[in-house]
C-alpha cells in the first residue's frame, strides 16, 4: 500500500516532471531564441524539482526505488499528475497559458510548502518558490502581450484558455489522502491558495482584456491514475531507452 | 539606420591606403578591432560570413540533439541534454550579436539561412538515430568546434573573441560531457558498446572533415591570417584533433572506421587514411542525409512564431503609445 506522503510526495513529482517533459518538446522550435531559451529555462526547473522530489519519495516509499525508477518504470494508471499538465504542447499561446495557470498556483503554493513539518519537502519547496516566482512573471508578462497584443494572437489566447480552464479545478481538489497531511501541518491546504490565485489570474487577465470563464463543470482524475489518451504518448518516448534496454546504466 | 550610416562611411573610404596600413599595424600588434574602428570592408564581409555561419551553425545544431531530449535514458542525462542544447542556443544568441555590431540585423542573417544564402556547419546534417549520438556529438563535434574555436578567442575583432571565450568554456563542458555518455556505453551491455561503436563509425570522418578541405584546396586561408581572423591552418587543427581523440577512443575499447588509422613515433603524429572530399562536398551542396529536415524545421518554427513576434511588437508599440498619451495629458 502507497503511503499517504508516498502518494502526495509522487503527485508533486509527477506534475513536475510530465509539465518540464512538455516545455522540452519546444527546445529547438521556439518562436523566438529568446523564448526557445526561456521555455528550456523553466522545463529545467521542473525537472530539477521533479528529480528531487523523487528522490524524496523513493526514500519514504524505503523499497530502494531510485528517481529513475519512479519515472522511468511506471505506466500511466500509476502517474499521479493532474490533467492540465500531460495535454499536449499546443501552440504557444496554449504552452504560456498553461504555464501561467499552473505557476501561479505552485508560486504560493511552494511558499507554504516551504514551513512544512517533512523538512526534505520544506527545503525542496524553498527552493522551487524562486522558480516559480520566474514563471509566473515570464508567463504573465506574455499572458498579457498576447492578449494586448494582435487580433490573431488575442484569438489563439481566448481558444487556449477555453481549453485549458476545466482543467483548472483538479489544482484545487483535496482527498482524504491530503485531508491527513494538511492535518497534520506536512500538506499545503489549496483552498488557502485560491484567493492568490485568483488575485493573480484577475490582475494579469484585466491587463490581456482576457475575461475568466466561470467555473463551471471540471477535469478530473489525474491525481487517481485515470488519465487522458495523451500520457501513454509521453511515457513511450519518456520510457523508450529504458524500456527497450531492461537493467541498462546510462 | 545605424547600419547604413557605416556603410556608407566605410565605402568612402574603402580603397584609403593609408588606413589600411594603420589598421594592418594595429591587427598586427594583436591590438583588437572595435565595432566603431574603421575596418577594411572586405574584413567586415569576411567576419559577417563567419560570425552568422557559426550563429546558424549553433541554432541548427540543437536540432540533431534535440531529437533526444524527450527520450533521454534518465532524469539526469534528460536535464544534461536539455541544458546543453540550450547552451548552444545561448551561442547562437552571443554569436549573432557579435554580428550585429558589424552592421547587419538578426532578422536579415536568419533570412539568409532560411533562404540557403548562408551556409551552417555541415555535420548538422547527419542524422541521430540513437542514443550514443548525443554521446558522439558532445566528444567529437563539440571537440571539433573548440579545435577550430580556442585560436579564435584571440580573433583581431574583439566582440567576436569576447563572444568565443565564453562559448569555448561552456564547449569544453560540452565535450566532457559527451565523452561520459560514450565511456558509459563502452562499459555498459553489449548491446550499448555496440551502439557506441555504430555511432563512431558514423560520426568520425564527419567530424574530420568539419575542420574544412585541405589547406592546399582552401580558399581565403592568406588573407583570413593577415587579419588574425585565422590562426592555424585547417590541417594543423585536424591533426591536433586526432592526437587528442584518437587515445581517448582506444581507451574505451573503441575502433576507429579507419584502416590507415596508425601512430608515427617518428613524429609523434596519428596519420589517417585519406578523407572522402566528395561526401563532404555532396553535404555541402545539400545533398546529405538531414539538409532539407533540418533547414525545413527552422523554418517551421520561424513560420509558427510569425504571430508571436508581431503580438510582441504590436503590445510594444500600443504601450509606447498608451505612455506617450499620458505624458501629453499630464502636460
Ligand atoms: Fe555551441
Ligand atoms: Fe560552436
Ligand atoms: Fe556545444
Amino acid at each position: 500500500m502507497e503511503t499517504p506522503l508516498f502518494t502526495y510526495t509522487l503527485r508533486l513529482a509527477d506534475n513536475a516532471l510530465v509539465l518540464g517533459h512538455r516545455l522540452s518538446e519546444w527546445c529547438g522550435h521556439g518562436p523566438m531564441l529568446e523564448e526557445d531559451l526561456a521555455l528550456a529555462n523553466m522545463a529545467l526547473d521542473l525537472i530539477g524539482q521533479a528529480r528531487n522530489l523523487y528522490t524524496h519519495a523513493g526514500a519514504i516509499e524505503g523499497k530502494g526505488r531510485s528517481e529513475d525508477d519512479l519515472s522511468y518504470l511506471r505506466d500511466c494508471p500509476d502517474w499521479r499528475n493532474i490533467l492540465l499538465v500531460e495535454r499536449p504542447r499546443g501552440d504557444f499561446a496554449f504552452t504560456i497559458l498553461r504555464q501561467f495557470l499552473y505557476a501561479a498556483f505552485m508560486h504560493p503554493y511552494f511558499e507554504r510548502l516551504a514551513a512544512s513539518k517533512d523538512e526534505t519537502l520544506a527545503a525542496i519547496a524553498a527552493k522551487a518558490v524562486k522558480e516559480m516566482a520566474y514563471h509566473v512573471r515570464h508567463t504573465g508578462e506574455w499572458v498579457i502581450r498576447l492578449g494586448d497584443g494582435t487580433e490573431e494572437s488575442a484569438a489563439r489566447l481566448k481558444e487556449a484558455l477555453d481549453d485549458l480552464w476545466p482543467f483548472t479545478g483538479e489544482m484545487f481538489e483535496v482527498d482524504g489522502v491530503e485531508q491527513a497531511l494538511i492535518d497534520a501541518g506536512i500538506a499545503v491546504d489549496p483552498a488557502v491558495i485560491r484567493p492568490v490565485w485568483n488575485g493573480t489570474i484577475d490582475h494579469v487577465f484585466g491587463e490581456a482584456l482576457l475575461t475568466r470563464p466561470r467555473d463551471g463543470w471540471m477535469q478530473t482524475g489525474g491525481r487517481r491514475g485515470e488519465h487522458s489518451e495523451h500520457l501513454g504518448h509521453l511515457l513511450s518516448d519518456l520510457q523508450f531507452l529504458q524500456r527497450t534496454y531492461p537493467g541498462a546504466t546510462w | 539606420m545605424y547600419a547604413q550610416a557605416l556603410n556608407v562611411a566605410e565605402k568612402a573610404h574603402a580603397d584609403d591606403p593609408e588606413l589600411r596600413a594603420r589598421f594592418q599595424a594595429r591587427v598586427d600588434a594583436e591590438e583588437k578591432i572595435e565595432p566603431n574602428d574603421w575596418m577594411p570592408e572586405g574584413y567586415r564581409r569576411t567576419l559577417v560570413r563567419q560570425i552568422s555561419q557559426h550563429a546558424h551553425s549553433e541554432i541548427v545544431g540543437m536540432l540533431p540533439e534535440g531529437n533526444w531530449i524527450t527520450r533521454a535514458p534518465s532524469l539526469k542525462r534528460k536535464a544534461a541534454l536539455l541544458a546543453k542544447v540550450q547552451d548552444e542556443g545561448g551561442h547562437g544568441l552571443y554569436l549573432y550579436s557579435a554580428a550585429e555590431t558589424l552592421g547587419v540585423s538578426r532578422e536579415e542573417l536568419v533570412e539568409q539561412l532560411l533562404t540557403g544564402k548562408a551556409k551552417y556547419s555541415s555535420i548538422f546534417n547527419y542524422p541521430t538515430p540513437s542514443w550514443a549520438d548525443m554521446g558522439m556529438i558532445g566528444w567529437l563535434v563539440d571537440g571539433a568546434a573548440i579545435m577550430n574555436q580556442i585560436p579564435l578567442c584571440r580573433c583581431s575583432y574583439g566582440p567576436y573573441a569576447r563572444a568565443m571565450i565564453r562559448i569555448c568554456k561552456e564547449e569544453s563542458f560540452h565535450q566532457r560531457q559527451g565523452y561520459e555518455i560514450v565511456m558509459t556505453l563502452a562499459k555498459g551491455s553489449p548491446a550499448q558498446k555496440k551502439m557506441a561503436q555504430d555511432s563512431l563509425n558514423r560520426w568520425w570522418w564527419p567530424a574530420l572533415m568539419m575542420f574544412g578541405p585541405s589547406d592546399k584546396d582552401s580558399q581565403h586561408s592568406d588573407q583570413n591570417m593577415a587579419w588574425k581572423i585565422k590562426r592555424f591552418s585547417n590541417d594543423d587543427l585536424r591533426q591536433k584533433f586526432i592526437d587528442a581523440t584518437v587515445p581517448q577512443g582506444h581507451f574505451l575499447g573503441l575502433t576507429f572506421p579507419d584502416p590507415d588509422l596508425r601512430f608515427n613515433a617518428a613524429t609523434g603524429h596519428w596519420e589517417h587514411g585519406p578523407i572522402d572530399w566528395s561526401e563532404f562536398n555532396r553535404v555541402v551542396r545539400g545533398e546529405g542525409p538531414c539538409n532539407r529536415e533540418r533547414l525545413k524545421a527552422r523554418q517551421k518554427a520561424h513560420d509558427e512564431g510569425v504571430w508571436v513576434r508581431e503580438a510582441a511588437l504590436a503590445h510594444a508599440e500600443k504601450r509606447a503609445a498608451r505612455k506617450a498619451a499620458a505624458k501629453i495629458a499630464a502636460e
